[in-house]
Formats: structure tokens, sequence, C-alpha cells
């Protein structure tokens, strides 16, 4: 048995060379698979319901992939549509599609498979305890802020991707644990999960592994029965042992345990092997299936955001800049007595000494140039807008001991320097939700297109 | 030596919203284990380089089959909410860079 899967690039809309394309697609795949999401830009993209990439990108890597997989005859699966897979992304994902059907006038049969999890859902798994933090840094759940979440998702395991396999050719999923659509197809055609798992975990990021690496270019994986094999498209990369091993590091906690949806993958005793040719062999990866839990993950807007940014080139100033903030801050607090000054935020963030770090920064010496920012946190963005203002007026005239610079102490890149952010999110729900099995919360539509 | 001159990769990324990765990865089993040995990478150096307190520091774990070491820590602010400052957490390994192994 074996089976050939395509992954163009790390994130649908990232974009990747058509000559690779044309390369990977001359090798014949069994299959393409794209990942197309991430919760690496933070809780914005799923609290806001928008995309990570623009419409224009996504339409023009759908339509590369639509003809590889009208030509070949062959499935195309979207992992996580629109980057966060809540009903808005996968929505807008179909919309795509059909656009593009209409304008190569192919109608396959598409599937929709969505990953959204009603509140009832969620608050009977509350009440009965099925529910579980992902980490002690989650916020407690309540009635309250679920109300105000917009939208929890469930990351889908393999099962329902099988289920929709055997019905349509296009396939988009809402949310999906990253490697599990790849792991779908392999799964399909009678291979081993672990194997068809570990695949998928590196296929999903595109060219990543190889050298040099990048999510923007495209990766071929080949399941066999007591292995797989993985190459890039592209002659100028190269996979190596090293490379495709260290690529288990990426983004997890554990370097060769990582837990998904209703397993738990070892990859302790894997072994890599160079075959030549920019081709790297891999075997002894292990699926141990563990007690069904889905990842859920919501957002909602916890504040809104004003913010400045300002260079500082005086080095009297650069000296004492948190003994000025200091009075900046009690001087705005005493302007605005009315305010409750535990309703808003000030945070002053110094680039070129600690504003990357924080607290964790060991260096902290002086620099001739301080980039500032400083951002007001309120629950309205009138308020962050009022106070904000204040702040900035404050800070460019304030007269601190030994001042020489009296006209003002802060250059502004723009006009007008005061920049409204709108909502700031978090996430609300990061929790694991115990099921029975890895299909009933995903239900799978047909759709015209 | 400073570790940035034997290590291949140095890198840090999330790993999911409330966890920060650092990976340093080797190409050549010689420099791994002259890194490994030299006891200068620990879960307490790492620790104190950071000003972490150790039990924020969830994984630290070696992989010598792909040449590296995983050292995974907790956030003080989940990614991209009020108060973070690096929403992918790409930019928190360079205090590595300087680590001096004999």
């Amino acid at each position: 048995m074996r089976t050939c899967i395509c992954s163009p690039c790390g994130i649908l809309g990232y974009g990747f060379p058509e000559e690779s394309f044309r390369r990977a697609m001359a090798e014949k795949p069994d299959a393409i698979v794209v990942d197309a999401g991430s919760t690496d830009a933070g809780p914005h993209k799923l609290g806001a319901g928008v995309a990570i990439v623009s419409r224009m990108a996504a339409k023009k890597d759908l339509r590369l992939l639509m003809q590889g997989a009208r030509e070949l005859e062959i499935p195309l699966v979207i992992g996580s549509a629109g980057g966060s897979g809540a009903r808005t992304h996968t929505e807008w994902t179909l919309s795509i599609i059909r656009e593009l059907c209409a304008e190569l006038d192919w109608h396959p049969k598409t599937a929709v498979i969505w990953a959204d999890i009603s509140n009832d859902v969620i608050l009977d798994a509350l009440a009965h305890g099925a529910l579980e933090k992902m980490s002690e840094n989650v916020p407690d759940l309540t009635p309250e802020t679920l109300a105000l979440t917009n939208g929890v998702v469930a990351q889908m395991g393999m099962e329902p991707v099988l289920d929709a396999l055997d019905v349509a050719q296009i396939i988009i999923c809402g949310r999906a644990y990253d490697p599990a659509p790849f792991a779908a197809v392999g799964v399909k055609r009678g291979h081993d999960a672990g194997l068809a798992y570990h695949l998928g975990k590196i296929l999903e990021c595109g060219a990543l592994c190889c050298e040099p690496g990048t999510t923007k270019d495209c990766m071929l994986g080949i399941l066999e029965d007591d292995g797989f094999v993985v190459y890039p498209a592209a002659p100028s990369r190269r996979c190596t042992s090293v490379s495709v091993a260290a690529h288990t590091f990426y983004e997890k906690d554990h370097p060769y345990l990582l837990h998904g949806p209703g397993l738990l993958l070892d990859l302790s005793a894997c072994t890599f092997t160079e075959l030549g040719g920019g081709r790297v062999r891999v075997t002894g990866s292990r699926l141990i299936p563990q007690p069904y839990t889905l990842k859920l993950e919501g957002a909602r807007p916890v504040a809104y955001r004003t913010f400045v940014l300002a260079g500082i080139r005086d080095p009297l100033l650069i000296s004492r800049l948190e003994e000025v903030e200091r009075e900046v801050v009690r001087g705005v607090h005493a302007y605005y007595a009315d305010v409750p000054p535990e309703s808003y935020q000030i945070h002053f963030y110094h680039y070129g000494i600690d504003a990357v770090m924080g607290t964790c920064e060991p260096f902290h010496d002086l620099p001739h140039e301080v980039g500032l920012m400083f951002e007001v946190i309120a629950p309205d963005q009138e308020l962050a807008n009022a106070i904000c203002a204040t702040v900035r007026s404050s800070y460019l005239h304030f007269g601190y001991e030994g001042r020489k610079s009296t006209a003002g102490n802060l250059a502004f890149p723009f006009a007008p320097s005061d920049v409204l952010f709108g909502p700031v999110y978090a996430f609300s729900v990061y929790h694991l939700l115990k099921v029975e099995n890895g299909r009933d919360l995903f239900p799978i539509e047909l759709a015209e297109v | 030596m400073r570790l940035y001159e034997l290590a291949k990769v140095l890198r840090s990324k999330n790993s999911g919203p409330y966890e920060i990765t650092l990976d340093i990865l080797f190409d050549d089993p010689e420099k791994y284990r002259r890194v490994v040995d030299s006891g200068r990478v620990t879960r307490e150096s790492v620790a104190q380089l950071y000003h972490l307190s150790p039990e924020r520091i969830l994984e630290f774990v070696r992989y010598d089959a792909a040449l590296g070491i995983k050292i995974t820590y907790l956030r003080d602010v989940p990614s991209g909410t009020v108060g973070d400052r690096d929403v992918y957490g790409a930019q928190q390994h360079a205090p590595l860079m300087d680590i001096d192994i004999p």
C-alpha cells in the first residue's frame, strides 16, 4: 500500500510557487491536503470572525489547488477553514470555492464539516464536570463569560474527515487538529494511524521541515506499510534526517509526545533515514489511543485600546523613564478624579530596553534611543481615547527634574499620534471536552457549488 | 564558545496561547553532547536567566534522535491579549544565545 499526499503550503493563502505545485502534481498524489488554521495570531481572529489571510490570496491558492484536484481526480481537503474554523470562517471559504466553481465551470461534490459547538453542549459539560482547562492560566468559564464569547469551536480529529471522504471530492473542515485531515486520507486508504498522524504533523507546515525551510512551498509525503517518506517539491530544498526530526519540536510543548483528539502520538522510537535526493524516511511513529477529548477554543472582547508610538532620543529622559511615567500616571489619575482608576490601565513599553521580554529580560543597558509605545486599556473606546490623549499630552510636556529640552519629550512619527485600536480579545474558552466519540459534534453537510 | 556558535537552530514560539517553548537544535551529535554534558543548559540555569520561578518551567526535555533540547514555560500573559508583548512568542530566545559553553 502506498499513498502520496501533497501539502502545497503551511497556511492556505500563504502562497506557493506555481512551478513547485506543477512538480508536486507530476508525482501523481492521491490527495491534496492543506491546513488553513492557526491560533498563533492570538484570540482576535476567532473572536472578531476574520480570516488570517486576504480573500484575494486564499482564492489565488484555491484556484491552483482546485485545478490540480480536478485534473488528477483526487480529493482536496482544507483543514481549519478561514484560519479559526468557526462558521463564519468556514462560510467565507465556501463562498470562495463557489466563486471558483463558477469560474472554472466545475461542480464537484463538496462537503462541509462544521466544528462549532453550541453553548448548550458547553453549559451541559460545565455542569457535569466534562470540561477541563488546558492551562492553569485559562480563566474560569462561567455562563456569563460564555454568553460574551463569539462562537466556540472544537478541533476535530480524523473521524469526521474519514466520513466526508466517502461522499465528497472537496472537503472544507471547520476547526481541525492540524494533522487530522492528512491522517484521514492515509487511514482511509488503510494506513497505520500513528504514521498517518505523524506525516500530517510534518506536512501541515508545508516545506518548513526542509533546508531551507518555509511554509510557502509544496511538500510531498508517501505513506508506506511500515513508514513514510517526505520530500520537497522544489529542487532547491531538501529534507535531512535532522531537519525532519527537529520539526517534531515545532510549536509543541514536548518534543516527542503529542496530544491530539483521542490520541497520544509517541515519537520517541522514531528513526529518520536519509534516502538521498532530499528524501527522508521515517519509521516508528506510534499512536496510543486515549479517552476521547476535544480541544475547545472560544474568544471574547475584554477591553478597548488606544495607543501611541513615539521615539525618545534625549539621554536625560532615557535615564529616568520610570520616574517620569509614574508622575504622568499620577497626573492622569488626578485629572480624571471622577473615573475610578481601576477601570482603566496604562502600560508603557520601552523598545530598546525591555519591551520584547518584560520581566524575563536579563539585560538592562540603556540605549541612546528608545522606542516608546504606550497603550490605554479601557471598557470602551471613548474612555480609552480620552485617557490616552491625556497621557500623551502629559508625557510630551512633563517637566522632569533636570530637564533641558523644555519644548517637548517625544518624537511622534505620525500625526495624529493616537491610534484607535478597537476591541482587544482574550480566549475565554480553552478547554478539553470529554466526549463519547470524535464524530457526533461535527455534522457533515453537502454543499451546492 | 557561546551557545549560538554551537546550535543550528535557537528559537522560541508559542505552544498554544499560554506557553512559550524554546528549542535548541544541533546538526552535529558532538556539539549536542558538548552542550548537554556542559551542564550549562539546565532547568535551573534557564529559570535563572529568564527570571522564572522553577514551577513556571513546564517541560525540560532532551530528544537525542533529533539532537535537540526543548524548554517550555508558562507565559505570564496569554498570547494576543492585554499586556502581551510577543503574540507569536517568536523573540524570546535571544538570552540563550550568550550562554557560555566550555
